[in-house]
């Protein structure tokens, strides 16, 4: 009994740690099931203890339109993936159905992406466009555009409330160790790492903000600031940009290797796509 | 008329050649922490000073330190120390170190360096080589800051 009191005043001191805005208690459920959006930080991520979905950043009424699929804007754009998943386009004559029967068959995917492949790492940008390119002889999407978004969106949702894993080791560690270099690399002339905003500040305002831990689990991400899907490249773009620093390549390998590293940072927390931001 | 343009270029070029030229970035000389000398030689005005403070595309110093000298501003960042009474902490040639070089008063400190023009990795196409900003406007936020001081 007082062994329970005890533990019960720990969890309520880790979760007030984090409550000093509103909305951080609050639980991500959606249509029954509670996603997970706080957990223990991997031990590869050595200066932090706790690892936090965006969303227990985001205001009361952000939150909210995550908790239904059809309060949800993103889902509009998930919609429209669903009829692009079926329409025939390129030299081949098929559609992504002719091959990949069921959508639901990509449930697991979302959160082992990058992964290696051969020499290169690759993204789930790339292994869509590969398809379009190599099979069905279609132009590739743009990396950012919103049918990339869409079906980014369309397969990443098949693995929502799964906890993100990516593999770190063998081949993929060099890509690690560069983009945990990137990660800490002070850029532009405002001159910050993400790390100076996203593990230093987190949970503090910078003006506007309520600065997160810059985490991926969410993408793409609905964002009511531009009203449409944001791919993980533009989001790291937008970054650098605020900070003043000439962005890297979107689908390039420096954002590739900044992506592997930072979903590894995320490690236990749920696929959340699409999710809802300001 | 080419009488009169140019008088009026020597007019211009006698305009600027009496006032100082600003001290060049590169040049701004710390001592312990300290820049005495002023960049511009013309003391700064409390009043542009302050919008320097909040404007976002100036100093956006607000994004980063709670000021309660802006009640009317809504949003105050909170990654910095709340700059209420600033002046009764540092001395002006201190506030101007932190403002010109924040890395040479704090170390690996996130707060940008306001005058400063080189030694930057991938700055934005359009600011390359440029100085947060300009040699009076760092003038002008030291006497804006100098105003708070503990009551
Ligand atoms: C001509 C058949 C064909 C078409 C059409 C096709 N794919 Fe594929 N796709 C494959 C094959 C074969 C693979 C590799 C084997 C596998 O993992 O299923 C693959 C792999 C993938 C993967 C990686 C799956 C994994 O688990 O590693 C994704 C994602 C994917 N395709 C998406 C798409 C999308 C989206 C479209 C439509 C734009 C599409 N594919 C069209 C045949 C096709
Ligand atoms: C000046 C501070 C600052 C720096 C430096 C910064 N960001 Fe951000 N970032 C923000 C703000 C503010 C937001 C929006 C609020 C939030 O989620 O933190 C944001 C949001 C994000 C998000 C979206 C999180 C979500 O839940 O949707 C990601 C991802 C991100 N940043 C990655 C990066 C990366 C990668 C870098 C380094 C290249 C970086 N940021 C550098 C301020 C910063
Ligand atoms: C990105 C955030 C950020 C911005 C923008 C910023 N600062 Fe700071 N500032 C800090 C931090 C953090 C400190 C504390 C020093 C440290 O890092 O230990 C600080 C310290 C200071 C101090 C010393 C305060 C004290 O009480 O000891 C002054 C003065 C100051 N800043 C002035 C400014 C001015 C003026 C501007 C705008 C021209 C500005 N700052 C913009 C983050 C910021």
């Amino acid at each position: 009994m007082n062994i329970k009191a005890l533990l019960a005043g720990i969890t309520c001191f880790g979760v007030a740690g984090l409550a000093a805005h509103a909305g951080q208690d609050a639980k991500l459920s959606i249509d029954g099931e509670v996603l997970t959006t706080q957990a223990a930080a991997p031990a590869h991520t050595e200066n932090l203890d706790e690892i936090y979905s965006g969303w227990l950043f985001r205001s009361g009424e952000t939150q909210a339109l995550q908790l239904d699929d059809f309060d949800n804007p993103g889902f509009v754009f998930v919609d429209q993936a669903i009829d692009e998943y079926s329409k025939v386009d390129g030299s081949a004559g098929k559609s992504c159905a002719s091959c990949h029967e069921n959508v639901e068959d990509f449930a697991g995917l979302r959160p082992t992406l990058p992964r290696v492949e051969g020499a290169e790492l690759v993204s789930m940008e790339d292994l869509i466009n590969n398809c379009r390119t190599e099979r069905m002889g279609a132009e590739p999407w743009k990396w950012s555009g919103g049918k990339m978004t869409g079906m980014t969106a369309l397969i990443g949702v098949q693995s929502r409330g799964l906890p993100m894993s990516v593999a770190i080791d063998g081949a993929a560690a060099p890509f690690w160790e560069k983009g945990k270099e990137l990660y800490y690399k002070r850029v532009g002339q405002l001159d910050m790492s993400c790390s100076n905003c996203h593990e230093d500040n987190y949970n503090k305002m910078i003006r506007a903000d309520h600065l997160s831990q810059g985490q991926i689990n969410g993408f793409p991400t609905y964002r009511l600031k531009n009203a449409k899907l944001n791919s993980i490249h533009a989001r790291f773009k937008g970054c650098m940009k605020n900070i003043r620093a000439q962005p890297f390549k979107e689908g390039g390998d420096e954002f590739k290797s900044l992506e592997l590293y930072i979903a590894s940072r995320a490690e236990g927390l749920a696929v959340e796509t699409p999710s809802v931001r300001n | 008329m080419k009488i009169f343009s140019l008088i009026t270029v020597a007019a211009v070029f006698c305009a600027s050649g009496a006032k100082a030229e600003p001290v060049a970035p590169s040049d701004v000389k710390f001592e312990d922490g300290a820049v005495v000398q002023s960049l511009t030689g013309i003391v700064g005005d409390p009043a542009e000073g302050r919008e320097v403070f909040k404007g976002r595309k100036l100093g956006n110093c607000l994004a980063c330190h709670v000021n309660a000298d802006m009640p009317e501003e809504s949003f105050h960042g909170e990654v910095g120390p709340e700059i209420a009474g600033v002046a009764s902490r540092w001395e002006e040639a201190q506030l101007r170190a932190i403002v010109v070089n924040s890395k040479m008063v704090f170390e690996d400190t996130i707060m940008p360096s306001f005058y400063r023009d080189a030694g930057y990795t991938r700055p934005l196409e359009g600011f390359e080589g440029m100085t947060i900003l300009t040699a009076q406007q760092v003038e002008d936020v030291i006497s804006y800051l100098q105003t708070l001081k503990e009551d």
